[in-house]
């Protein structure tokens, strides 16, 4: 076993930032937007860094898929302990329309190229909720995969994945290599403390691009239009049950 | 402090000055030629009468003199006191930060950022009174202790400016860790990254970074808190010359409780090489409490920064081996006064953010809070007090980081700037946050809203590191000492007046301008961007004026004035509203040149700003030449010698009893 994970990370606008609307109504105003790694995705390098330094693994690669940008979320990935980082660039237009469907793609061959044992990635992004990377790229790389883990551990060439499901918490042991997604109690992301940040500074992120991996990244959706949810509207307030009916009965809804 | 041990000097309390009759101010205007050749006496006299002073306690000023006399000074401030304009340092607004410095500053805002809001809780340091444990350790890890100690010695090795940017995070969350970080390296091993030789770096520098030591600053006694210069801890060499014996108590001390590590300021006896007899100078060591006889009281109960360990230490016949002297024999207060000079910028850069803290939360109240049917900060009130709670924050980042980027860039000279910096920034947190406890009403109040916390914490700033009295004084009497000796060379113009002809009837042509109220084409336009031309107007006419007033000051006082409290007082806040007025020019014209989004807004500040500050410095000057307000200092003298004559009020009660 080559003893290499890799690990994606994912580059979004931070969690307390209030969104708005582009005023097209073709997407999310990003310009000039805090912007961070994906809560998930950090709790994904973590697990990959503790895994490091319990010695079940030799070396972590953090990846991500974008812009110049994305480097900074690397950084921080190789600030929390990850060894060196893989930039795909990915921008513009093909940026604006790169989903899961092509990142697993890309993820796919990366894992290949680089002869990954794991590949770990955050359960799902906090921009597009779409929960589906993880299981596209074990998919298409025809790996077991240990999705919303919230405890893993390896035992010989097998993984111990305990999963939290609608029911309740599920285990599962699956081979290697296999593809796991984090989910939010698998442990606490640790602060980047700025010697590691400083230290972060001489690894070493290389460059490709999604040709360079005979990856085609068009996209099969056209997103036609972004909306802010409807306003809230004001409740009534009622005095008695049978009003509440009566309300209920005028609105339609029973 | 160098004040009273001057009016002790019985080198300067013998000599009285003589005004002659002939010049007396109205004669001044016709005779111009007459006023020149008089400052012979006086103007050399209040030269010679700082520069004894500072030779007198043996200072690091006297270091400077004889820089400010040799060279032409680049510093602003000491320009203004000449009635000069020096933009070396002030235009354009420095950009100390490389491209790689900047991505890396970056880079470490987030991560502390985030520590502060998610791990640090300042409520809970308060109520305990200490740091917390876990958080302590974690800023350890994060490396918050040894921000400016070099990389290759196990710190981040942050130029001044970075630093200043990450303080400013801190002094947003808690200003008790802020203290804690701040008398550890700001103050506490500064004498050592500043004045300490490759073996002392490398021996403690290490630990000190990684706090594995803390380091504390000790200079305050009992006796000895403004003054100095009076300290009474002693430090004997032994006969061998192999160690010191140093005893002595110090109170006050930051980190006095938790510290290893203690720059420790003592007399040493030692002999004059000229005269050949013993003379106290104080000296600086590294002592280590592993030395043995370093003790330290329980920590003090204050009215805020609780957080930050206080105590009192003493030294019992503590051994120092005599490589831990610190700079030269007989040089410590100039280590002292270094290593003071040296971090506070920090203390502005600091309360910036604290400032954009407590704006937030009052800001936040007043878009929210109806009363009378309208959000309370539609009224005129409210928005006055948000418009100068703005002001005085940008004015305070923007002297921050004009000091950060000066010294970064290599200045030498920037310690009346640091000194007028400390000054506003912890007078203007304070006004700000008092603002903001009233604009918030009843909840300013509470113990829940955070800032009464944020308030108690800051009275300290007011106090600490040179009283903002002290300061004032020393602000203006380095500036009178640099102007008093432009007048020394100008009287050495005047034994050779046909030879310097040209340069004497400019001088006397400047003089009678200025008394007729004439512009002497001291300007700003060109420098300032043309938007702001006439705030920077504004402020070339009040430096103008403000050279006037000190050369008139000079030649009524001469040596005296050194004992003219209410004028120096007043002297410095002109000077520090000048140098308000000239940072926000600055900075102001940045954003315009840049055309930022905000730069209207920033225009709308300065112009705001520049015109208050005008009014203020005319009016200080009217003040400084008016026989009223002379009449006035004498009246408070008398009711000052009446109560203290008295122990308290002498009015009898109003009721008879």
């Amino acid at each position: 076993m080559s003893g290499r994970v890799l690990v994606g990370v994912k580059r979004v606008i931070d969690y307390a930032v209030k969104i708005r609307v582009k005023p097209d109504n073709s997407g999310v105003v990003t310009d000039g937007v805090k912007h961070s790694m994906n809560p998930f995705c950090e709790i994904a390098v973590e697990e990959a860094v503790k895994l490091k330094e319990k010695k079940f693994i030799k070396e972590v690669v953090a990846v991500s898929c974008g812009p110049q940008q994305a480097q900074e979320t690397i950084r921080t990935a190789l600030a929390m302990g990850a060894d060196r980082g893989i930039h795909v660039e990915v921008t513009g237009k093909d940026y604006d329309t790169l989903g899961p469907l092509q990142v697993s793609k890309i993820f796919a061959a990366l894992a290949k190229k680089e002869d990954a044992q794991l590949l770990i990635l955050g359960k799902q992004a906090i921009d597009d909720d779409c929960n589906q990377t993880g299981q596209m790229t074990a998919a298409l790389l025809d790996w077991p995969q240990g999705t919303f883990a919230s405890e893993v551990s390896l035992e010989g060439d097998k993984i111990k994945v305990v999963r939290e499901i609608d029911g309740g918490l599920e285990t599962i042991k699956i081979n290697t290599p296999a593809v796991l997604t984090a989910d939010l109690r698998l442990n606490t992301p640790r602060y980047a403390t700025l010697p590691n940040i400083m230290k972060a500074k001489k690894k070493k992120i290389a460059q490709v691009k999604p040709a360079d991996l005979g990856v085609d990244i068009t996209s099969r959706l056209e997103v036609l239009r972004v909306d802010e949810p409807p306003q809230r509207l004001a409740g009534v307030t009622v005095e008695t049950v049978d009003d509440l009916v009566a309300k209920l009965k005028e609105s339609g809804t029973i | 402090m160098l004040l009273r041990k001057v009016s002790q000097s019985s080198a300067l309390c013998g000599s009285i000055l003589r005004i002659p009759a002939g010049l007396s101010r109205g004669q001044r205007h016709a005779g111009a030629v007459v006023a020149v050749q008089n400052p012979r006496l006086y103007a050399s006299q209040a030269a010679e009468a700082v520069l004894e002073k500072t030779a007198a306690v043996g200072s690091n000023t006297a270091a400077k003199v004889e820089k400010t006399i040799s060279t032409e000074s680049k510093s602003y401030a000491v320009n203004i006191f000449k009635g000069q304009i020096e933009t070396a340092q002030v235009f354009p607004y420095p950009s100390a930060l490389n491209e790689e410095q900047e991505q890396f500053l970056r880079e470490l805002v987030g991560p502390v950022d985030k520590f502060f809001l998610e791990v640090n809780d300042a409520a809970k340091n308060d109520a305990l009174e200490k740091v917390e444990d876990d958080t302590m350790q974690g800023l350890k890890e994060m490396g918050a202790f040894g921000l400016q100690v070099p990389s290759d010695l196990g710190g981040l090795g942050l130029s001044n400016t970075q630093y200043a940017r990450l303080v400013e995070i801190v002094g947003t969350y808690d200003l008790g860790v802020g203290i804690t970080l701040g008398a550890h390296q700001s103050i506490g091993f500064k004498g050592i990254l500043l004045f300490g030789n490759p073996a002392q770096k490398e021996k403690y520098l290490p630990k000190l970074a990684t706090a594995e030591t803390i380091a504390a600053f000790c200079l305050t006694e009992p006796a000895s808190g403004s003054d100095a210069a009076s300290i009474k801890t002693t430090a004997v060499q032994s006969s061998c010359g192999k160690f010191f014996t140093l005893n002595g108590s110090k109170i006050w001390i930051s980190n006095g409780g938790l510290a290893e590590i203690f720059t420790v300021f003592a007399k040493t006896p030692m002999k004059d090489p000229k005269t050949g007899e013993m003379k106290d100078k104080i000296s600086a060591f590294v002592v280590e409490r592993s030395f043995g006889g370093v003790t330290s009281g329980p920590p003090e109960k204050k009215m805020g920064i609780k957080a930050s360990n206080t105590a009192e230490v003493y030294f019992d016949n503590v051994r120092v081996p005599a490589d831990c002297l610190l700079g030269e024999l007989g040089e410590g207060f100039k280590v002292a006064m270094n290593i003071l000079n040296n971090g506070r910028f920090g203390m502005a850069a600091a309360l910036s953010g604290t400032m954009k803290g407590v704006i937030n939360k009052a800001v936040d109240h007043a878009a929210n809070r109806t009363q009378f049917g309208n959000k309370i900060h539609n009224y005129g009130v409210i928005q006055e007090k948000v418009a100068r709670m703005a002001m005085l924050q940008y004015v305070t980042e923007s002297m921050a980081y004009m000091i950060s980027g000066n010294m970064d860039s290599g200045a030498k000279e920037f310690q009346i700037e640091a000194a007028i910096s400390k000054i506003f920034a912890s007078e203007a947190a304070w006004t700000v946050t008092d603002e903001c406890v009233q604009v918030m009403g009843g909840m300013g109040y509470m113990k829940d809203t955070g800032l009464e916390r944020v308030m108690r914490d800051l009275r300290i700033f007011r106090i600490f590191e040179g009283t903002n009295d002290i300061l004032r004084l020393f602000v203006a009497l380095n500036g009178f000492q640099n102007a008093g000796n432009q007048l020394k060379s100008l009287q050495k113009a005047l034994k050779n007046p046909i030879g310097n002809a040209g340069m004497l009837a400019g001088e006397i042509a400047k003089r009678a301008k200025r008394k007729a109220g004439l512009s002497t084409g001291l300007t700003l336009q060109g420098t300032v961007h043309p938007e702001l031309a006439q705030s920077g107007e504004l402020t070339a006419k009040a430096i103008e004026q403000f050279g006037g007033v000190t050369e008139e000051l000079l030649l009524k006082h001469g040596k005296k004035i050194i004992d003219e409290q209410f004028v120096l007082s007043r002297v410095a806040d002109c000077a520090i509203d000048l140098y308000a007025m000239v940072v926000v020019l600055s900075r102001a014209s940045r954003a315009l040149s840049e055309g930022s989004a905000s730069a209207q807004h920033e225009k709308m500040l300065c112009e705001t700003w520049c015109v208050e500050a005008h009014e203020r410095i005319l009016r200080d000057i009217k003040s400084l030449r008016s026989s009223q307000s002379r009449q006035l200092y004498k009246n408070m003298r008398a009711i000052s010698a009446a109560v203290v004559e008295n122990g308290g009020v002498v009015a009898p009660p109003a009721l008879g009893f």
